[in-house]
């Protein structure tokens, strides 16, 4: 019989920070600006220039790892990281080795088996590199160096997952911790979180680790639970034909569904880390230290919590609200301008999920304001458009965040609320429909239906349908 | 000299330096490194087991910029330095590898 393995694995984190600015210059981190217009000597590596760290990014940093549970390294600067590659125009990557600022934290993940604490080693700050554009064209490669200096804070963690559902659970923590703490919008797709994975497999019950392989290029999280799957069986078949594994850092091939080695000349792992001379050390006071923890946020299990005792809505609801703090933010200020928290909820559970799956979007690409929700539930209250006419509303106002009571007056689309003219339409409809009349005198109440579908589609959908049903009653 | 440079060492740290080296200059090399080596051999005799090790020159920390915009588009000024470009980036020999 095979013999059991176990696959352990650990997570290098890279997280793009939310500053308005790199982390040594004052460029703009804007996304999608025209090739290199963000960019200046010090991002640029120019011999000279002077780097000037960011004070945001070290906040974020020290943000992101008290709500970890590290520790902060009270005193901590700035190494260099040398390699030669055309994304890094200095030749070296500014980042922490010696002295990183936070230390020996950890996250509580969830899963099917319960809780379990997932150590984080250590937290670092580093710049991030410039963009590779191959141009099949003419057979060479563009760089862009907009990104080159945007801030990152890398997250390395203890080799303390067991599977790919931990890994999910502990991405997701970290994730929801960094978004509700505003320091990054962690979105995998667009790059501003990226997970590498160090995995290794060992027969159950052996103490030491076995070789590890570290997989780099994973975008979603189908992706990371896929390439776990097939480099956990990869290292196990090479075990079990008596072959070993070896260390080397692989790319996967998300098309392919496969993983390759990289060149090992793009793998040459000595960096040869020296302190950079040009920035000066970081020393945190405990009025600094306090400062970010008076700013830390409700998180989302505190969140939970309170809107379980606040407001009447279901569990379920509850966890998807509090699932991005975009959504709980939404939520909670349209709750705030006077709406029903369950008519809130509602909206946000029903057509927004429904527009967002259709249109394959995360829940941070809302861009809809609260002030306008708002409006459209109490214009819904007060019987002015009915449930049909807010549902067209809403998706116009999810695609322009249109202000819904200028746009059913624009558009003429308020309920008619002139009992005369739909009391006449009604007549009309009875007259027009002789056989369903019959049926529905016949004792067939369904034919009714019919009747208030011809009335609401003569008065273009600007009826009240109860108001309808009401006077056809009244009528036959 | 006391420290020897062997052949395979300047041959790697050559490749780490991205410098390709003619029979004389690595000969040169080697003794220069040896050299070096031997004076870091001679600073090494000194006890320094009670300094701390220093982190920078000047006694100065925490010099911070403010996160606020200060530089425009000077794009025409960056890709000067690019030996080719082409929308606006830097052309580049491919670093991809052929599928």
């Amino acid at each position: 019989m095979a013999k059991e393995y176990e696959t352990v694995i650990g997570l290098e984190v890279h997280v793009e920070l939310a500053t308005k600015t790199k982390i040594f210059c004052g460029c703009s981190t804007a996304f999608g600006g025209r090739p290199n217009s963000h960019t200046c000597p010090v991002c640029t590596g120019m011999p000279g220039s002077l780097p000037v760290l960011n004070k945001k990014v070290l906040e974020h940093a020290v943000a992101v790892g008290l709500a970890t549970n590290c520790e902060i390294t009270r005193y901590c600067k700035f190494d260099r990281k040398n390699y030669f590659y055309p994304d890094n125009p200095q030749n070296y990557q500014i980042s922490q080795l010696y002295l990183p600022i936070c230390r020996n934290g950890y996250v509580e993940i969830e899963t099917k088996e319960g809780s379990k604490k997932v150590g984080i080693h250590e937290i670092h700050m580093e710049e991030d590199a410039g963009k590779l554009i191959h141009d099949e064209w003419e057979d060479c490669t563009l760089v862009d160096y907009n990104r080159s200096g945007v801030p990152l804070i890398e997250i390395v963690s203890e080799p303390d997952m067991r599977s790919a559902e931990e890994v999910i659970a502990y991405l997701e923590k970290l994730r929801l911790i960094i978004q509700y703490l505003g320091a990054s919008d962690c979105k995998l797709q667009e790059g501003s979180m990226r997970a590498d994975v160090n995995l290794s497999v060992r027969p159950v019950g052996e103490k030491e680790f076995g070789t590890r392989t570290e997989m780099k290029n994973l975008n979603s999280f189908r992706s990371i639970a896929a390439a776990i799957e097939g480099e956990k069986n990869r290292q196990i078949d090479l075990l079990e034909s008596g072959e070993a594994v070896i260390q080397e850092t692989r790319r996967w091939d998300d098309a392919k569904e496969t993983s390759y080695a990289m060149r090992s000349k793009e793998d040459a792992q000595d960096y040869r880390y020296f302190p950079d001379p040009d920035l000066v050390p970081v020393s945190i006071s405990e009025e600094f230290l306090e400062e970010i923890k008076s700013r830390q946020p409700e998180f989302r299990t505190e969140k939970m919590k309170r809107y379980k005792e606040e407001f009447d809505i279901p569990d379920y609801d509850i966890d998807i609200i509090t699932g991005t703090k975009h959504m709980a933010d939404i939520f909670e200020e349209t709750v705030a301008l006077g709406a029903q928290p369950k008519k809130v909820s509602n909206w946000l559970m029903g057509e927004t999920l429904r527009i967002l799956k259709e249109k394959e979007l995360d829940p941070e690409d809302v861009r809809f304001s609260p002030e306008h929700l708002a409006k459209l539930i109490a214009l819904t209250e007060s019987k002015a458009i009915n449930s049909t006419v807010a549902k067209e509303v809403f998706e116009v106002m999810f695609e322009e965040d249109v202000d819904p009571e200028k746009y059913v007056e624009e558009k003429g689309l308020k309920t008619v609320s002139d009992e005369g003219a739909l009391r006449k339409t009604v007549e009309e409809v009875i007259a027009a429909n002789p056989q369903s009349v019959e049926d529905y005198r016949g004792g067939k109440e369904k034919a009714i239906g019919f009747l208030v579908g011809q009335t609401m589609k003569a008065m273009k959908g600007k009826a009240d349908p109860a108001s309808v049903n009401q006077i056809l009653k009244e009528l036959l | 000299m006391a420290n020897i440079i062997d052949d395979e060492t300047i041959e790697y740290v050559g490749i780490l330096a991205k410098l390709e080296l003619s029979d004389e200059e690595r000969e040169a090399a080697k003794k220069d490194m040896g050299r070096m080596l031997d004076y870091i051999d001679k600073l090494n005799e000194l006890d320094t087991s009670a300094v701390e090790p220093m982190s920078h020159v000047f006694p100065v920390q925490n010099v911070f910029r403010e996160d606020v915009v200060t530089n425009g588009d000077e794009s025409d000024k960056t890709l000067q330095n690019a030996p080719e470009e082409k929308d606006n980036m830097f052309v580049v020999p491919r670093t991809f590898d052929k599928e």
